[in-house]
Order: structure tokens, then sequence, then C-alpha cells
């Protein structure tokens, strides 16, 4: 256990920076935000989406090159503010487990979060900041 | 020169003749894949890919004539059961395919060949080559069963007495308020539990049973896809997939080695009126003890009323068991006669543990009941050394099924390979 925790810390940062390098435009507040949002996906992400974004054929959809991941902010901040239980296909596929809402998530932890699967597993996208989830959950609270 | 030639014409046709006769000789035969289709056996053991039939292949049945039956989680060109023909050599053919729902469920019995959806069982009788007769028109046996979005396929077996054993499996994982969420508690009592998490009986030859015409046999049952009746106990045995996310809904109380670990995958031999614990108890395999569940008031520590099931035997977390098989073939050894093959489709919910299963395992029987602690037995699905993400995975074993000669089947839900484990006696 101890031995992988390690080679994750280890590996983990080498591929971020060689993501982050690959993405030359990504400003230096965007760059601390990955690095943070890497410390939220392991926590909270990692156990259905799996260290490689490739989630769990048939359960948990993949977090790679998917347009849920790379597309609309709102639709995807809503997903981790609002969970997600629906029958929709990903690529031909469909994921039958439930993801519960993960709410209980600061502001910027959902934007750093969000701002690393969009720029790792080999996905490019635009950074999203806590301004952007602070708009989007206003408006989703009832 | 005439003399010269007529040696030779001569000559070549005793070649001819002794290649054909060979090759006739050798097509004849049974032989292993020279890689073992990519498995690592034990001694004595080896695998041929029989065919590969590029869809998601569960469960699956052959027939003593050759002909392999199986079904798809979902549908390919229409058709949800695919028919395959093996030749002498053991190598199959797609001949046909029928049936346009997608399921799990397929077992062979008394003149019959039944089949799921997610939602309905039906039947389809077979001519005395087992041959199905109408493949357009089967009889509907159960319709209206519960499907949620997860644990949503109907396994079935049957016993000897003319009933059909069916899984209903929870639309949860631990029937939790928030399903899978951060301290979510549980659902008071569980109500779900009335028309799932469990295994349903019903007639084998009476149609359109709804949830009125059957018996709710066993509860507490998260979700099972393997099961199988054991001929010796006259007994089903099921093999339960375990609850998820110990560390993830409860991270104070378990830790991600912990909740890699637990709880464990049970098997559990079967009574009418039996209850499993689900989702009130999990089976600490590590300790042997029936714990309470967090979200009823446990502490990963507090055991568990001793009115919940003992399981027969139980295995590491997560590991995913799709097939359950005991062993009535005469192919293999003696120690093989009447034990149990366990096919694990491997996990997910042990990250960022590595994964584990992907793999056949033994449980050794005697006299019906386990005798001894399991063995691995078939290993490679998977095409790499250790799955790190499940998607990883290349093949991953689903159905099993015995052959008439005792050859063990195995399904692949990855891209559709069938293999066949057969047993080469020095």
């Amino acid at each position: 256990m101890k031995r992988l925790l390690i080679l994750l810390l280890l590996i983990i940062p080498v591929y971020l920076n060689a993501q982050v390098k690959k993405t030359k435009a990504a400003a230096p507040g965007t760059t601390a935000s990955i690095a943070r949002g890497q410390k939220v996906y392991l926590q909270y992400c990692l156990s259905c989406h799996q260290i490689d974004g490739g989630g769990v054929p048939n359960m948990n959809p993949p977090l790679i090159k998917t347009s849920y991941v790379q597309g609309d902010k709102v639709r995807l901040i809503k997903v981790v503010l609002n969970g997600f239980a629906q029958n929709v296909e990903i690529d031909g596929e469909s994921y039958s487990n439930n993801m519960p809402p993960q709410a209980m998530l600061k502001d910027q932890e959902i934007a750093d979060v969000l701002t690393y699967i969009r720029n790792s597993f080999t996905n490019k996208g635009a950074a999203i900041i806590t301004a952007e989830v602070k708009a989007v959950r206003a408006k989703n609270k009832k | 020169m005439n003399k010269f030639i007529k040696n030779t014409v001569v000559l070549l046709l005793i070649i001819i003749c002794a290649t054909a006769i060979y090759a006739l000789k050798a097509d004849d035969t049974v032989l292993a894949d020279a890689d073992n289709a990519g498995l690592k056996l034990p001694t004595g053991f080896g695998a041929l890919n029989v065919a590969n039939i590029g869809a998601k292949a569960r469960h699956i049945a052959v027939t003593p004539q050759g002909d392999i039956y199986v079904k798809l989680a979902k549908p390919k060109e229409g058709k949800g059961i695919i028919v395959l023909h093996q030749n002498s050599n053991g190598k199959a053919i797609v001949t046909g395919g029928f049936g346009n729902y997608g399921g799990t469920g397929m077992y062979i019995k008394d003149g019959y060949m039944y089949a799921s959806s997610n939602t309905e069982i039906f039947r389809y009788k077979l001519n005395p080559q087992n041959k199905i007769i109408d493949q357009e028109h089967p009889e509907t046996i159960v319709t209206g069963l519960k499907a949620g979005r997860q644990h949503e396929t109907k396994s079935l077996v049957l016993d000897n007495n003319g009933n059909i054993y069916v899984n209903i499996g929870a639309p949860l994982s631990a029937c939790q308020v928030q399903d899978r969420g951060l301290h979510s508690p549980g659902i008071p009592g569980c109500p779900l539990l009335d028309s799932a998490g469990g295994i349903w009986q019903f007639k084998a030859n009476r149609l359109n049973q709804t949830y009125k015409d059957g018996v709710r046999y066993a509860t507490g049952l998260r979700n099972i896809v393997g099961l199988d009746w054991n001929q010796q106990d006259d007994q089903l045995f099921v093999m339960q997939h375990g609850r998820d996310n110990l560390n993830s809904s409860w991270p104070e109380l378990f830790s991600t080695k912990e909740s890699a670990e637990l709880p464990a995958e049970c098997m559990y031999a079967l009574k009418k009126g039996d209850n499993a614990g689900w989702p009130f108890m999990f089976y600490n395999q590590i300790t042997h003890k029936k714990i309470v569940s967090p979200e009823y008031g446990g502490d990963g520590k507090k055991e568990a009323d001793s009115k919940y099931l003992e399981p027969t035997a139980a295995y590491p977390g997560h590991m995913a068991p799709n097939g359950l098989l005991f062993y009535t073939g005469k192919m293999f050894p003696e120690r093989y006669r009447n034990g149990a093959f366990i096919a694990f489709h491997g996990s997910w919910n042990r990250a960022p543990e590595p994964q584990k299963g992907y793999c056949i395992v033994f449980q050794p029987f005697k006299n019906g009941k386990p005798a001894g602690d399991w063995e691995m037995f078939a290993e490679g699905f998977a095409g790499v050394d250790e799955v790190k993400s499940p998607s990883q995975a290349q093949h991953r074993p689903c159905g099993l099924a015995l052959g008439a000669d005792g050859s063990l089947y195995v399904t692949d839900d990855v891209k559709g390979n069938i293999y066949r484990i057969i047993y080469i006696p020095k």
C-alpha cells in the first residue's frame, strides 16, 4: 500500500508535468489549480474513475476525451454538484453505476479537480475557475 | 521412363494419402493452442480459443452435439443469443443468432434452453439434437422483473424438480439514501428487499409468471451473477457481489487498503427462507465475522445479528464472481470432481490498490462442502501482469459451462473470446 502510494505520488507529478508542458498556454494559475485538483481527484474520484481516468467498462464512465469532460463547462460542473444517474451512452457504451453528488466540495476544489481532469488523461480543455463553479452552484439551488 | 513415372505417381499418392490421414487424425483431436489462448493453467491443462464473437459474451451453454449458445449483454446486429458449432478440432464458427434482447442468463435443462433479458425469462424447446426448434417464438416464463441501472442482470439456474431460480439484484450498492454517497445513511428497513436483493423461485413450465406467482426464495443478497445447482447437495449455491465504497463512503472507519479487501465476495448455500443480511451487514473474511454495515449503525467492528446466514466460503473483496460451476465432468483429474470453479470477472473498487480477479479459481469440495482453501486455476485473461485500471484488461472471464467430454468453457465479455480448457493426460 505504502509502496503504491509512493509510486502514485512519483508518477502523477511526472505525468502531470508532461501534460502541462504539452499545453504550453497554461497560465501559472492553471498549473497550480491542476496540482491542487490532482489531490482532490485522488481522494474523491479515483476509486471509480481510476488512476488513468479510464473508468470501469459498463459501470463508471471514462474521463478520457469524452464530450462530457472536454465540452460544456456548466454541464460538467453540474455533474459534480448533482451526481449522475442517467441512462446515457458515451461513445456507444452505457454505464450503470450511480455517481453521488459531490456538492460537499468547495467551489475551488471543484474548479481545481475539473481543471485537472480537463488537462489530464490526454484531455485538453480550458481551465474552470472558482467563480464559474460559484455561479452554477447559485443557480443550481432550488 | 514409364516405370519411373508410375513409381513417382504411386509414391506421390502414398504421400498424399498419408498426409490426408494424418491431417484427418489431427483434425479429430482437440488440441490446446500453442500459447494456451494466453492463459496460465496448472500442469497438465491446456486451453484453446474456440472462437471470437466480437461481443460481450455473458453466460453460455454447450450441447453434446458441439453447439454453443452464448448470451450477449447487448444484442449484436439484433441478435442477443449467438449460436456456434464446433469442428472436431474444437474450433467453432458462428452458425446463427436470434433473440433481440441483451441479458446474462443462459441454461439448458430437460429439453429446453432458458435465457433471460434483464426483466424476463424465456425458454426455447430443443429437438433431440439439442437444436432450437423455433428461435423466433420462445415461451415467456417470467415477466415484469425489476431492473435497476446497476445489478440489472438476471442469472438463472434450474433444480431437478421443475423450478427455476433467478437473481433480482438490488438497484443500490448498500441501500443508502444517496447511493454511494459520503456518510449517507441506510434507508430504514431497506424496503426494496420486497422485490429485489434476493433469489426468486418460479415454475419452469408455467407461462407469464410475475412476482405474485413466484417465491422470494432467499433475501439479503445484493447481487448474484454466478450461481449453480449442486447435484451432490441437491441445493442452490450462489456467489454474491459484495458492497462497494467502504472507504469512499466512510473514510473515518475504513482505510483504502481495508476497503480494497472488504467485504468478502461470499459463496452461499441457500435454503428456502435464508437471509444473507445485505444491506444490514457484510462479511469480513479476515476475522471471519459478520459486521454491521456503517449505514445501519456499524463502526466497522460491531458484530451483526447471528440470524444472518453464514457464508459457505469467502473470497477477497470486489473480485466480482460472475460464473459458478460445479465440475461433474470426467476429463479433469479426480480431485476436481464436484468441486467449484468460480470465474472472477475482476475488481474495480480496490483502487488505489492494484485490482484483483480477472481469473478462474478452483474451490475444492468434499461431500458437498468446501474442503480446503481455494486455489488459482486460470490466469492471464487480462493480458497484463497487473491490472491497475479495469479498462486495461483485454479479456475478462464471465460465464462457465461444462462440455459433454468434461471440457470447461469460459466466456469473455470484453472482446468475446470463447475459451475451452482441457486436460491432457500424459
